[in-house]
């Protein structure tokens, strides 16, 4: 996703001058062709996060679109009240792009893991959340709304990500992506458990069940009547991200069915309120979230119903 | 432009009766601080920089930051006598279904470059629209206020090692240097000396100055510069009221009805 995030900015950037990207000093292998096409609209701040997201809301008040990549922990939490204040209430054209989604660092541990940033960031007024699912959203959603007023959030993972989308024209900035639609069971999968959520959905296929595969690619704004309808089916709902099970994609879902006036089975896949204390790359941490294997729907729902 | 003492402390004089009048009427906090800064932002406003009722929103004006933004009151006055706000609006500074909140707030107030009220937050952004105008040609000139309780916050001194680094020649910050902070006097919370060479040792160029003396801060700021330069401002918290001058308790309290009269009366009394 961050290649093609470079990719996609630099396009960008070609049609449009005031694109300008800061880095606290991440970005190695990355970030390097922007930086060659366009050496005065790059600036590497050093490691000094607060710091940089003041410069970039002091740029994007001078009239530049900014975008700023780093680890996810340090452009969200480092810098919090900077996002908090200098972007979200000054409401500046910043866009924070934040790689490593989850665990996606598995090795390197909890200081760059993230998994409560989707929880922090829809907090905010004035900011809003879009976690492509795949490459392909990474391209679309960059491009619809890079000049859109204020400031967002874009959480990626890092590379290697495939394309689970076959017909990007479905992909709209807040609006839910139904990739596929079944008539068993509701798959709602955010960030980076979009290539998961579709290999469950594959796997429930040939065990028999028929399930719809949504891709809820921006948090916020929230795609609010497609929740509504998708309630309005009365099918069992699941929601899957690699996120703290509080204030991410299972909540903002949440609260919609909770004031919905309906009762449908529902159940919320993430992670348990707990930082990983286990050494293993992303796929290894994944496993011991119960993350990698789709679940065993009987005892899943049995727990409510 | 204006050049005499004369008419700079008249001006000065008349911002320090709107803050009095603005903070009793909402019996609000923070009026040492505001007192400290009103000579340095009349010269900025009055003498040194590219900025008025007409042309506060063109690209290449100059620009102002108040990163110790919970001094206010003094801007709001200061741009009410630039004609930039009308003056009613210092009726409506922290009051109910008001126009000026405590900290600044530039949505719906014009001439206002960047809300803020956190410390740690304005000199950064500064840096930003300094980086921004080094690009633009004839652009602006970027000023800054910091508190020196503020330079307590990290974030300060990120802005300054970047600011040197990329020598933004076009970047002033103004260190209002009146030893008071929140809690205690300045160098008794975190010391701050030697300021200067601290300053000095990032990069920057410095001056040292008596905050409330026009001349000395019309020669600092027309010094031309090829770096950041910093202008170490030693003011007097609550300047030009005698009771409130050096009082710990005036960066809270607001004058009642007898302190107030008093302190108009003290300030028509000045030269």
């Amino acid at each position: 996703m961050r290649t093609t995030f470079i990719e996609t900015l630099i396009d960008l950037a070609e049609k449009d001058e005031r694109i300008f990207l800061l880095t606290p000093d991440m970005g190695y292998s990355v970030l390097e062709p922007f930086r060659e096409k366009f050496p005065s609209r790059f600036l590497n701040t050093g490691i000094a996060e607060q710091n940089t997201i003041g410069v970039a809301a002091g740029l994007a008040k001078s009239g530049k679109i900014v975008y700023v990549y780093s680890i996810i922990p340090f452009v969200t939490m480092r810098c919090f009240e900077q996002v908090r204040l200098d972007l979200a209430y000054n409401n500046t054209q910043v866009r924070l792009v934040g790689i490593g989604a989850g665990m996606t660092y598995g090795t390197l541990g909890p200081t760059h893991h993230a998994y409560e940033d989707i929880a922090i960031m829809r907090a905010i007024p004035n900011m809003k959340v879009i976690c492509p699912g795949d490459p392909i959203e990474t391209k679309e959603l960059i491009c619809q709304t890079y000049d859109l007023d204020g400031p967002i959030y874009i959480r990626l993972g890092k590379n290697g990500e495939p394309n689970i989308h076959k017909n990007p024209s479905i992909i709209e900035f807040g609006k839910a992506a139904e990739l596929i639609k079944g008539d068993d069971l509701i798959l709602i999968t955010t960030s980076n458990m979009l290539e998961t959520g579709n290999i469950w959905v594959e796997e429930w296929k040939k065990e028999g069940v028929s399930v719809t595969l949504v891709s809820m690619h921006t948090i916020k704004p929230l795609d609010q009547k497609f929740i509504e309808k998708l309630i309005d089916r009365k099918l069992p709902i699941i929601t899957l991200e690699e996120h703290n099970l509080i204030g991410g994609l299972g909540s903002a879902v949440a609260e919609i069915i909770a004031e919905s006036g309906f009762t449908i089975p529902f159940r919320r896949i993430g992670i348990n309120d707990k930082f990983s204390h286990y050494v293993g790359n992303h796929n290894f941490q994944r496993k011991k979230f119960n993350l990698n294997e789709k679940p065993n729907l009987d005892t899943l729902f049995k727990k409510s119903i | 432009m204006i050049t005499s003492t004369k008419d700079l402390s008249k001006i000065s004089k008349k911002i320090r009766k709107h803050i009095l009048k603005m903070i009793y009427a909402s019996q609000s906090s923070h009026i040492g601080a505001a007192l400290s800064i009103v000579d340095i932002l009349v010269v900025l406003y009055f003498h040194t920089m590219n900025v008025d009722s007409k042309n506060y929103a063109d690209v290449l004006r100059d620009k102002f930051v108040l990163s110790k933004a919970h001094a206010s009151s003094a801007l709001y006055a200061t741009l009410v006598e630039k004609e930039i706000i009308p003056l009613d609006y210092l009726e409506k500074y922290c009051v109910d279904d008001g126009v000026l909140p405590g900290h600044l707030d530039s949505t719906f107030v014009p001439g206002i470059e960047f809300s803020a009220g956190s410390l740690g937050h304005g000199l950064p952004v500064a840096v930003g629209m300094a980086i921004a105008n080094l690009q633009l040609p004839n652009s602006g000139k970027i000023f800054s206020i910091i508190g020196d309780g503020e330079c307590n916050e990290g974030s300060i001194w990120e802005a300054i090692m970047l600011a040197s680094h990329l020598k933004l020649s076009n970047l002033t910050a103004i260190v209002d240097y009146n030893k008071f902070q929140s809690f205690g006097m300045t160098n008794d919370v975190i010391n701050q000396e030697p300021i200067v060479d601290r300053w000095k040792s990032f990069g920057w160029d410095i001056f040292e100055v008596d905050g409330h003396n026009f001349s000395e801060l019309i020669d600092s700021f027309n010094q031309p510069q090829s770096k950041p330069k910093v202008i170490i401002a030693h003011t007097v918290k609550g300047k030009g009221v005698s009771f409130m001058e050096n009082k710990f308790e005036w960066h809270y309290k607001s004058p009642n009805q007898e302190q107030y009269d008093l302190a108009i009366r003290e300030i028509d009394d000045q030269n």
